[in-house]
């Protein structure tokens, strides 16, 4: 597992004091990056900046602990789970700790960050480090005022004791704490130690969300500033050629309408009139190429895979030989449409651009990047132009992209007004940055009844798998493996979508392995085993999954899954992962309703290491099953001379609350350090549905959505 | 401009506002009630739901001029502490995940429960099916309701 430590990362350079003038004791600190030697830490709670330091601790003189934290929340919990890790080493109780993320209701501090998309895998040692450094000098503190050495103090729950049974609580000794050296070499807790780290803690925002009050970016309001909507081309590769906007115009609060670039902004009073505004907008559109289709998608990528011009992203022996060799060849062709992220909150972003300064406000997952192509767009100094981050109403990666910042930019730096952009259910639909449609092609060879060879071949739109992806399962099991890559350029926007790649990858993976199973005629838990015995011990550094750990998940999900022994009129799929450092298996259990298989059941197994908020970790693996599910069962999306066909949720098909499964989730325990659960148990869902909907209906799948592709055979809900 | 007079919550606003306006944008930009969420503007997700005189309605379809004199409830209303029984359910079994969807979860939920008190699993879905939540808390939503019936009966 690797650490995100410098061999300079000390706490002197991440962590400095100050005795506050109301009283109490401020921890300012830097993760991830040293403090500026001259950065001061604030003596004032009313004048916390994120310029200087991305994090603050107070621990007031009545003992009570308040976090300052500046990460962005999509949704993932990570609000919640990075304070639990400081709280637990500074060895308070959790009910004391108050988390504050500078939201929008507190107007008492400026909030100027960078590193937002840091997670809690990255957080796991350096946040701890400050909490067990505050402990330590608060301990320090205490133990000067008794005359003792500080070794012979101990802690619980915010109260410092020594040998002879006296007592201070932090609050009393923070005074002097706060003027003590920063120390080093501090000892953190051995994890069967952890009170906090693995007990359950509700979301911290939670009574603002169930008492709405403003939290997300489409609530930000400030005084003076005016709504806008913007026209964006109808079809990727239209430009305008131009318009009319009198009628626009005519209405009463439309202040202004502004072309920039191939879009046009509306400006008014209110959200409902920009919107009004834009829809009595006329334009007429161009374009100097043919526009795109989803059956030209079809057959470019259909195409590419037969082609013969790939990058080879791993080779291991000969898959050549192997095929060559062969007594059977299984090549099988898996497809999926593009796919847009929905995010619950369309997008939106306010900008005030000024003579002076740049400001942004609103839900983004990359401030600092966001803030950076500003500044370049603008032609700004960087040092000009802040971004400040709302919770977010949803992200699955399309809020890594600043676009919508972009605009509401450029339109407050025309208009020479604070500006709030608001895109409606259509615009965000309709000017996404979508999960590209993919097409895999997977062939194995055969060979007395073993598997030989692996090849596999992506076809995608404007990018490729990426990083360790080739060296996921079964990189590693198959002496002959391949994985070659070959991508279409298109104009319309593409990028991460929850679990980039493998929430397809993993589809047809877990689906072929089944298929093989079958084809061999060996049980296909036992293929899936036998295959990671062969990675045990295997060197390669670029094989970070753990057979150990992926063969552990499969066992108990075989175990807690009643894998084999259901009750008739049950068929069962199953699926087993690993991506983003975390090992998951599942089970689905489906059974047939008028012959429609329906979903009833997923068993979840996850291995993510240490759990820091069992309650908040099974949250994300809930949501993930079944966002893995709909997405596999009901997502599609097509373009037609170069125009998304669906705009909204009237035709867009997502999963809704009848249609869902019971999830049920199993931690492997661990003492290893964390790792992500945002994504990993969305991409091995498909195929344990799909696997199952075999079982019931013999009936496999090879292309998303389901719903479609089952159409004739047996209809899906 | 028409002006329109409003009894939400309990109490009453004046609000001046073109009478197509969605109550929805009357709420969040005219009004400053922004618990009341924007999510697809067509009655198919049901983030902006609300009562009016008690049932769950899509504010994001209701125009402003059609709302007379009936009484509005949005989530604001639903308590100030969060300690309505169906507030405490969804904090007891920490439902959100972004959040962004849960006002509107919960104004359809508590509308259901003052119609039926002791729903079934089943009744419980149906009657929730006209929200989305694209995190996908589905399983906490279906318990959330279960507890919260529990709580009120």
């Amino acid at each position: 597992m690797k650490q995100i430590q410098s061999p300079s990362f000390s706490r002197r350079s991440f962590i400095k004091t100050s005795a506050l003038a109301g009283g109490g004791m401020l921890i300012s600190f830097n993760l991830f990056q040293a403090c500026k030697p001259e950065a001061a830490p604030p003596v004032d709670i009313s004048q916390l900046n994120f310029n200087d330091f991305n994090a603050f601790i107070k621990i007031a003189d009545n003992g009570m602990v308040t976090i300052f934290s500046p990460n962005p929340e999509i949704g993932q919990g990570v609000k919640t789970s990075m304070p639990m890790l400081i709280a637990e080493e500074l060895d308070v109780a959790w009910d004391n700790v108050h988390v504050v993320q500078g939201a929008l209701d507190t107007k008492n501090f400026t909030r100027q960050v960078a590193g937002g998309s840091q997670s809690l895998r990255h957080g796991w040692e350096p946040l701890r480090q400050t909490g067990a450094t505050a402990r330590q000098m608060l301990i320090n503190a205490a133990a000067a005022r008794w005359g003792v050495d500080p070794s012979t103090c101990t802690t619980n729950n915010g109260i410092i004791s020594n040998a002879n049974g006296d007592k201070l609580g932090y609050g009393e000794v923070v005074k002097e704490a706060a003027n003590l050296d920063v120390p080093e070499n501090i000892t953190l807790k051995n994890p069967k130690d952890f009170k906090i780290i693995g007990s359950d803690a509700n979301n911290v925002d939670i009574d603002k969300i169930i008492t709405g009050k403003p939290l997300f970016g489409l609530d930000y309001k400030e005084e003076g500033m005016v709504y806008a909507v913007v026209m964006r081309p109808p079809a990727f590769g239209n430009t305008l050629k131009d318009f009319d906007a009198t009628e626009a115009k005519a209405i009463p609060g439309v202040h202004d309408v502004i072309r920039f670039g191939d879009k046009v902004a509306v400006l008014a009073k209110d959200t409902w009139t920009a919107m009004k505004g834009k829809k009595a907008l006329k334009a007429n559109w161009e374009s100097d190429e043919a526009l795109e289709n989803t059956e030209g998608h079809d057959k470019i990528l259909t195409d590419l895979l037969n082609g013969t011009e790939f990058n080879t992203m791993r080779a291991d022996g000969d898959v050549k030989k192997a095929f060559a060799e062969a007594d059977e060849v299984v090549e099988r062709t898996y497809e999926s449409p593009f796919l847009p992220h929905n995010c619950m909150e369309p997008m939106n972003f306010f900008a005030d651009v000024t003579a002076e300064k740049v400001r942004l406000v609103g839900p983004i997952q990359t401030p600092a990047g966001t803030a950076r192509r500003v500044a370049e767009l603008l032609e700004r100094d960087p040092e000009q132009v802040s971004v400040e981050m709302t919770r977010m109403g949803g992200g699955f990666g399309r809020r890594l992209y600043g676009d919508f910042a972009l605009e509401v930019a450029e339109i407050s730096k025309l208009a020479k007004k604070p500006v709030k952009l608001v895109y409606s259910r259509e615009d965000d639909m309709g000017a996404g940055i979508y999960r590209p449609s993919i097409k895999y092609k997977i062939s194995a060879s055969i060979k007395d009844k073993k598997i030989t060879g692996y090849h596999l071949k992506e076809a995608s739109v404007n990018s490729n798998m990426y990083g360790l992806i080739p060296n996921f399962f079964p990189a590693g099991a198959i002496e002959n493996y391949q994985v070659d890559v070959a991508n279409y350029t298109s104009k319309i926007t593409t990028g991460a979508w929850r679990a980039p790649y493998t929430n397809f990858l993993s589809f047809a993976e877990q689906s072929f392995f089944d298929e093989l199973a079958e084809i061999l005629e060996v049980d296909r838990i036992k293929l899936r085993l036998d295959l990671l015995q062969k990675v045990k011990g295997n060197t390669d550094e670029r094989i970070q999954y753990s057979p150990e750990r992926l063969e552990k998940v499969i066992n108990v999900a075989v175990e807690k899954s009643g894998w084999g022994k259901t009750e008739e009129g049950v068929y069962q799929g199953f699926s087993a992962y690993y991506c983003h450092n975390t090992h998951v298996a599942e089970v689905a259990d489906v059974v047939l309703e008028n012959d429609v298989p329906v979903v009833k059941k997923v068993t979840c197994i996850v291995d993510c290491g240490i759990v820091v908020n069992p309650l908040g970790a099974k949250n994300q693996i809930e949501g993930g099953v079944i966002d893995g599910i709909g997405h596999a069962m009901y997502g599609d999306f097509s373009f037609k001379n170069g125009e998304p066909q669906d705009k909204n949720f009237n035709t867009y098909r997502l999963i809704r609350i009848n249609e869902t499964p019971v999830v049920e989730t199993h931690f492997i325990e661990s003492d290893i350090a964390p790792t992500g659960l945002g994504e990993p148990t969305l991409p091995p869902a498909g195929a344990a549905v799909a696997n199952a909907i075999k079982a019931a209906k013999g009936i496999r799948l090879y292309k998303q959505p389901f719903i479609k592709h089952m159409k004739a055979k047996a209809p899906l809900g | 401009m028409p002006v329109y007079n409003l009894k939400i919550n309990g109490k009453s606003h004046t609000v001046e506002a073109d009478q197509d306006t969605p109550l929805l944008w009357v709420l969040r930009d005219h009004l400053d009630m922004v618990g009341t969420k924007f999510g697809c503007g067509i009655g198919q997700c049901g983030a902006c739901t609300i009562h009016i005189d008690g049932s769950a309605t899509r504010s994001c379809l209701l125009q402003v001029s059609n709302v007379g004199d009936m009484e509005i409830t949005t989530i604001e209303g639903v308590s100030e502490d969060a300690s309505h029984p169906i507030q405490q359910a969804w904090k007891e079994v920490d439902v959100p995940q972004c959040g962004y969807c849960q006002a509107g979860q919960i104004m359809s939920a508590t509308a259901f429960l003052s119609q039926n008190s002791n729903p079934t699993k089943s009744e419980i879905r149906d009657a929730m099916s006209g929200n989305i939540c694209r995190c996908a808390s589905y399983n906490r939503i279906e318990r959330a309701v279960e507890l919260a019936a529990s709580k009120m009966s």
